[in-house]
């Protein structure tokens, strides 16, 4: 059987790096193929050549058996590629059919488009109105939104990239259930991901790059999520031990904490009540956009809120800035790091300074005192692995699992009594994310307090000692992490029994 | 073909590198232009880079100039290049410099025959008020309703020449100036007159007040919290926000030092160099000095520079203007083009040219 895509010897290098290297393997029609590695493996690479975004330096792709060389991603398109991108590319204040609409190269009429949208949404699964607005639906169905758009297309193959990150894991069951649709009626799904479970599950055959190689096929129900790991990172694997948790004093009080989020489409904070204690590993879960941000900002000090929401060690903080809350005791690390926990432009020095100068001294009456400075970059840069020429490199030089190890560390290293973080191993190699993790659960062992807020639900199961979801702008009950099951926290992350599920 | 390529960090040779290679293409560009308007390039060269500085016969009389042009431009750009590197565009230095000399020159003129050494510090101040309070009103409308700078500040220059204008006609008329729309000549008034220091050099307290911005401004941006936040602030708000700074104080410290220094420039030319308020007083020195303060990189050393050099294109443009007959637009497109090449192959600094491989089907 011809197989629908042939790659072989796929060369792109960059200054610097060589993203891929003599890379080849074959889809067959009707397969669900994995891609998989860690961050920097070469897997975005691989799949812009095939949709046209990137061109190679040299090898060869076949479609059909017929040589395919699209230089853009309308050619690609033609030939039948269809790629759902991780970050959506939809307008917010339009509609699903006018969104739809915009990427086609000719629209149909808009009534014919909508019954076109409906007729498809109902076919695969995908529940969609073609009248809402984009702006009013979660990220799980702006997903939908992308996938229709490619099935209206009557693609050959489906390129997904991270397609469940964003997804609650009720939301990836119909993901999969559509996807199996596909497959059975002979669409190719290229699927890149580096959540093991799911590939196990959907995937039929698995490529593995690393460092822009292929280094290993298999097939992932054959395996376990150890193997493949391994296979990817190169090296085993070590989990952190967990530690036995006894509860400390109360650090952090937070009692009917309001937020009107600043960003139209953000969610606002509502009644946001939780104790913190010395020791305590508190997981925050849910989907994206569900008030994680603005949870940050409102414990960082970056928003303000009434004085007594936010009692840290019994001192009222809810009005004071981020520096005075620094002072105090309490630090923070946000999910973005490049543009918000970090400045893209400055030197490690200077990104030392950006959280450090009022907690470890650098500065003396307003001058920055540089040499202390450096030196506290220095200590981060060592402690905690930071792999960089030196402490004068700009942070965006920084891959994303180094800047994260800084970003982390710079506040690990000012010894707080509560520390927040937001996704603290999102796009972060395996390796990095386990050095990251540990540090927290050390920074808990001394008996701090840490409050981590993610997406990934694996990760928190591994670190946490309690747990609660984050779920339109409010926070469920916490309890205990030891005992919860992936599906009851799903029904939580849906926003279904938020107040009575946690009892 | 050509292809530009993103560097991994930002090219420190080029960053120093780029002002000279802009000052070189805009003398082969501008040398084309001068060639095809009939004179010859490489006379018209000299005479704007070289003659103002060292041909005796002119250069007693353009040497001083040079300081004297230069001062405002400084002043102005150090002030400025606080905010531009806050993402805050005071484009209204021009109006801020009217304003200044308006309030500080109309305190001297209500002052006026009082003669004291008091007079000239308290001008000085009322200068600076004048300028600072100019800014305030982008600052304030900014902060209260996100009103854009830009165009806020922009149109204050129009109201400000206005009301100079209003103010030469009318309350500060000189009533000696045989109705001229001018005020009262300052080198008539001892106390209040911005006289050369050291006769000859163009060293006034303009240039004195200019050489403590350029050290100041340097140490604040280097040395201090200050000018590390506002680098921050210009580079990633979100950052700054992380960082404790208060984004409305930071919008009206930049606008206000801004305002402040562009009100001191124009309070030491009027009483100075202009020697009277007239509807003929500004000449643009503001809106040079935005071009100053990006051709210096917004670094108070580099604007030290840039502003000696925009001044030696001003004063060897004239010459040019009066040996050769260039037209006055002609140099106007000469310092254009300054700008342009210096933005243009900014690029380098964070990418590299390569030539283009061919790409493999």
């Amino acid at each position: 059987m011809t197989p629908l895509l042939h790659l072989s010897g796929l060369t792109k290098a960059y200054p610097g790096v060589i993203a891929n290297d003599d890379v080849g393997f074959e889809i067959q029609p009707g397969e669900v193929h994995a891609l998989l590695g860690e961050n920097g493996a070469g897997k975005s690479t691989l799949v812009k050549m095939i949709y046209g975004l990137v061109r190679p330096d040299s090898g060869e792709m076949r479609l059909h058996g017929e040589p395919f060389a699209p230089t853009e991603p309308r050619e690609a398109r033609a030939a039948g590629v269809a790629m759902v991108f991780q970050h959506f590319s939809l307008f917010e204040a339009l509609t699903v059919a006018e969104n739809i609409s915009l990427g086609m190269e000719n629209p149909p009429e808009n009534a014919a488009l909508s019954d076109q949208i409906r007729q498809v949404s109902a076919n695969y699964g995908l529940t969609l109105d073609p009248d809402r607005r984009i702006g009013d639906m979660s990220a799980g169905e702006r997903q939908r939104v992308e996938i229709v758009r490619c099935l209206l297309q009557n693609p050959k193959l489906l390129v997904m990239d991270e397609p469940t990150s964003v997804l609650t894991p009720q939301e990836v069951d119909v993901l999969f259930e559509t996807l199996r649709k596909l497959r059975d009626e002979g669409t190719s799904i290229l699927y890149i991901s580096h959540k093991l479970e799911e590939i196990r599950t959907i995937c039929d055959n698995a490529t593995i790059l690393r460092l822009g190689k292929v280094v290993g096929t298999c097939v992932p129900s054959e395996e376990t999520p150890k193997t493949m790991a391994e296979m990817m990172v190169g090296t085993e694997l070590k989990t952190p031990s967990k530690r036995p948790y006894t509860p400390g004093p109360s650090l952090l009080d937070v009692h009917d904490m309001w937020l009107q989020s600043a960003d139209p489409f953000g969610t606002s904070l509502r009644d946001i009540s939780f104790s913190l204690h010395a020791g305590e590993v508190l997981g925050i879960a849910g989907v994206a956009g569900n008030g994680q941000d603005e949870l940050l900002l409102a414990l960082s000090g970056e928003e303000r809120v009434t004085n007594d929401a936010i009692k840290l060690k019994g001192e009222n903080v809810g009005n004071l800035g981020p520096n005075h809350r620094r002072l105090q005791g309490l630090l923070a690390a946000p999910e973005e790091r490049l543009g918000h926990a970090a400045a893209p432009d400055m030197s490690l020095t200077e990104n030392a300074l950006l959280t450090g100068f009022t907690r470890q001294r650098l500065t003396n009456r307003g001058f920055v005192k540089w040499q202390a400075t450096r030196n506290f970059a220095r200590a981060i840069i060592e402690k905690f692995d930071v792999r960089t020429p030196g402490t004068e490199n700009a942070a965006k030089s920084l891959s994303g699992g180094n800047l994260q190890k800084f970003v982390i560390g710079r506040e690990i290293m000012q010894r707080p009594d509560v520390l927040i973080v937001n996704q603290p191993t999102w796009g972060v190699d395996a390796s990095a994310a386990a050095f990251i993790r540990e540090a927290l659960l050390e920074l808990a062992e001394q008996g701090a307090g840490v409050i981590v807020i993610s997406q990934d639900l694996d990760e928190l199961m591994e670190i946490s000692d309690t747990f609660a979801v984050l779920s339109e702008g409010r926070l469920s009950r916490v309890r205990s992490a030891s005992g919860v099951t992936i599906e009851e926290i799903g029904l939580l992350m849906g926003g279904t029994e938020v107040d009575n599920a946690a009892a | 073909m050509l292809r530009l390529e993103q560097r991994p960090e930002p090219s420190r040779a080029m960053q120093i590198a780029t002002p000279i290679i802009a000052v070189i293409a805009t003398m082969i560009a501008g040398g084309v232009m001068f060639a095809l308007l009939g004179s010859n390039p490489f006379t018209a060269i000299r005479i704007i880079f070289w003659d103002p500085i060292f041909n005796d016969v002119v250069a007693s009389y353009t040497r001083p100039q040079l300081l004297i042009k230069a001062a405002p431009l400084i002043l102005m750009a150090i002030g400025l290049s606080f905010g531009f590197r806050a993402n805050v565009w005071n484009i209204g230095a021009e109006g801020q410099f009217i304003m200044g000399a308006v309030v500080g020159g109309g305190t001297a003129l209500a002052l006026y025959p009082y003669e004291s050494f008091i007079v000239f510090p308290i001008i000085i101040v009322m200068g600076a008020v004048g300028g600072f309070l100019w800014a305030m009103i982008p600052a304030l409308l900014k902060i209260k309703f996100n009103a854009n700078e830009i165009l806020v500040s922009l149109m204050l220059v129009y109201v400000a020449a206005n009301f100079l204008s209003a103010m030469v006609t009318g309350p500060m008329k000189s009533p000696v100036g045989m109705g001229f729309p001018e005020s009262r000549n300052f080198n008539e008034y001892q106390s209040a007159f911005n006289s050369e220091l050291l006769s000859n050099t163009g060293l006034h307290f303009g240039v004195l007040a200019m050489m403590a911005a350029v050290v100041v401004g340097y140490i604040a941006l280097t040395r201090h919290l200050f000018g590390f936040q506002i680098r921050v602030a210009g580079q990633s708000a979100r950052a700054s926000r992380f960082a404790g700074v208060n984004p409305n104080l930071t919008i009206a410290l930049c606008l206000g030092i801004s305002g402040a220094l562009a009100g001191l420039a124009g309070l030491f030319e009027v009483t100075g160099p202009a020697s009277k308020l007239s509807t003929n007083f500004p000449l643009g020195y503001g809106f040079t000095a935005i071009i100053v303060a990006f051709l210096g990189r917004l670094n108070p050393i580099g604007i030290l520079f840039a502003g000696l050099l925009m001044s030696l294109t001003y004063i060897g443009g004239e010459l040019a203007q009066f040996q050769l007959q260039i037209p006055a637009a002609a140099i106007q497109a000469f310092q254009g083009m300054l700008l342009f090449f210096l933005l243009g192959v900014d690029i380098l600094i964070n990418f590299r040219v390569r030539l283009k491989t061919k790409g493999v089907a």
